[in-house]
């Protein structure tokens, strides 16, 4: 009896072995979605929401786009310019600059996202204090900026010096954080489709930020939708602008690359 | 003054039944959601909306807390001849924001 311990040991270890194996398959073959397969987060709203978005009367977004209109033109700062006077119409100016962000700042040695690119430009060019992040007036200007790409496939800039701060951006969605030991992969990546509770999973594909969210109530960032991700599986949130965000949304728009913008979107 | 989305058809025949959509920028505070230090935010809704056309009322509405944010309107009416289309929300504090549309009836 003693001898045949060992032995059924074994054969326990070896049927779990067997039972992870086709777990360990799945989750190996859902772990990125193929370029074909991936869809906007409009393809898992419902029909009214999705009219919502489509019709430039009914969409919450155009108001801050609106008002952003509005900012690029008023002068502003001790260098008493507006957007307008560097950058002229932003119907051609801008056109394909949000698809393109964020990119490397030589400036600063590391990647800028959009938000930053504004309040880089405030501070230097404008010589005005920078808007706080989540602040109607940068959230307006990133709004009116990312409607002239409105269309337009999302190009994340094609540089070697972005590379590694792709690749950490990579590593942080595959990391697993918080309370709930969740990373970002295993929703939109291997559970996109599901529902979460009530909610469907939709594939985490950034392109339409900044966007209007129902349950906010109110226009957001990219960033500002991470931390909630985030507080939801019970982890610390990065703070708003810090370079690991940059890094995420960077690792974002890789994912959605060729992706049409969609700014600015509603979304449930 | 707030931001408001208007769209109203720019040409209509006579006797058309036209839809008109409006959105006004607004918070629409309920007056029941608790701040950071647990103090009420103080109610600021719309109360009422009004469309007047050529000076005459074709829609009206009263708002109450429970409406969403940016309050979205689409109502219909007939157009009957050309002229101006006046909308007008008025707010808690008793301001009136008033905005217009011109419609061309042939």
């Amino acid at each position: 009896m003693t001898r045949a311990r060992p032995m059924h040991a074994l054969s326990a270890l070896a049927r779990a072995a067997l039972l992870c194996a086709p777990l360990l398959c799945a989750s190996g073959a859902a772990a990125q979605i193929a370029p074909q397969a991936r869809k906007s987060g409009a393809a898992f709203m419902s029909p009214q929401t999705q009219a919502m978005q489509a019709d430039d009367s009914s969409n919450p977004g155009m108001l801050a786009a609106l008002e952003g209109e509005s900012l690029w033109g008023q002068k502003a700062g001790a260098a008493n310019l507006a957007c307008a006077d560097c950058h002229q119409n932003a119907e051609t100016s801008m056109k394909g600059a949000a698809a393109r962000h964020p990119r490397f700042d030589e400036g600063a040695g590391k990647p800028v996202d959009l938000q930053g690119q504004v309040n880089s430009c405030r501070q230097t060019r404008q010589q005005a204090q920078p808007f706080p992040y989540e602040s109607r007036e940068l959230l307006a200007l990133v709004a009116y900026v990312g409607l002239q790409s409105r269309g337009l496939p999302v190009a994340p800039p094609d540089d070697p010096r972005l590379a590694p701060f792709v690749e950490n951006g990579r590593a942080l969605f595959h990391r697993r954080i918080g309370q709930l030991n969740f990373a970002c992969a295993q929703c939109h990546d291997e559970n996109w489709g599901r529902r979460l509770g009530s909610a469907l999973i939709p594939q985490g594909h950034a392109n339409a930020y900044p966007i209007y969210r129902l349950e906010w109530q109110d226009m957001g960032s990219l960033q500002r939708r991470l931390r909630n991700c985030m507080n939801g599986v019970r982890a610390e949130p990065y703070s708003l602008g810090s370079l690991e965000f940059i890094e995420l949304e960077l690792y974002l728009a890789e994912r959605a690359k060729g992706m049409p913008v969609e700014t600015p979107g509603v979304r449930p | 003054m707030a931001r408001a989305l208007i769209n109203v058809p720019a040409k209509a025949r006579k006797g058309e039944i036209v839809e008109i959509k409006t959105m006004l920028q607004h918070p629409m505070e309920t007056g029941f959601r608790p701040g950071p230090d647990g103090r009420l935010y103080p109610r600021d809704i719309v109360k009422r909306f009004v469309c007047t056309y050529d000076g005459e009322t074709v829609f009206s509405a009263d708002l109450f807390p429970a409406i969403s944010a940016n309050p979205f309107l689409s109502f219909t009416t007939r157009a009957t001849a050309s002229g101006v289309l006046t909308f007008s929300w008025t707010d808690d504090k008793d301001q009136t924001q008033v905005q217009t549309a011109r419609i061309e009836v042939e």
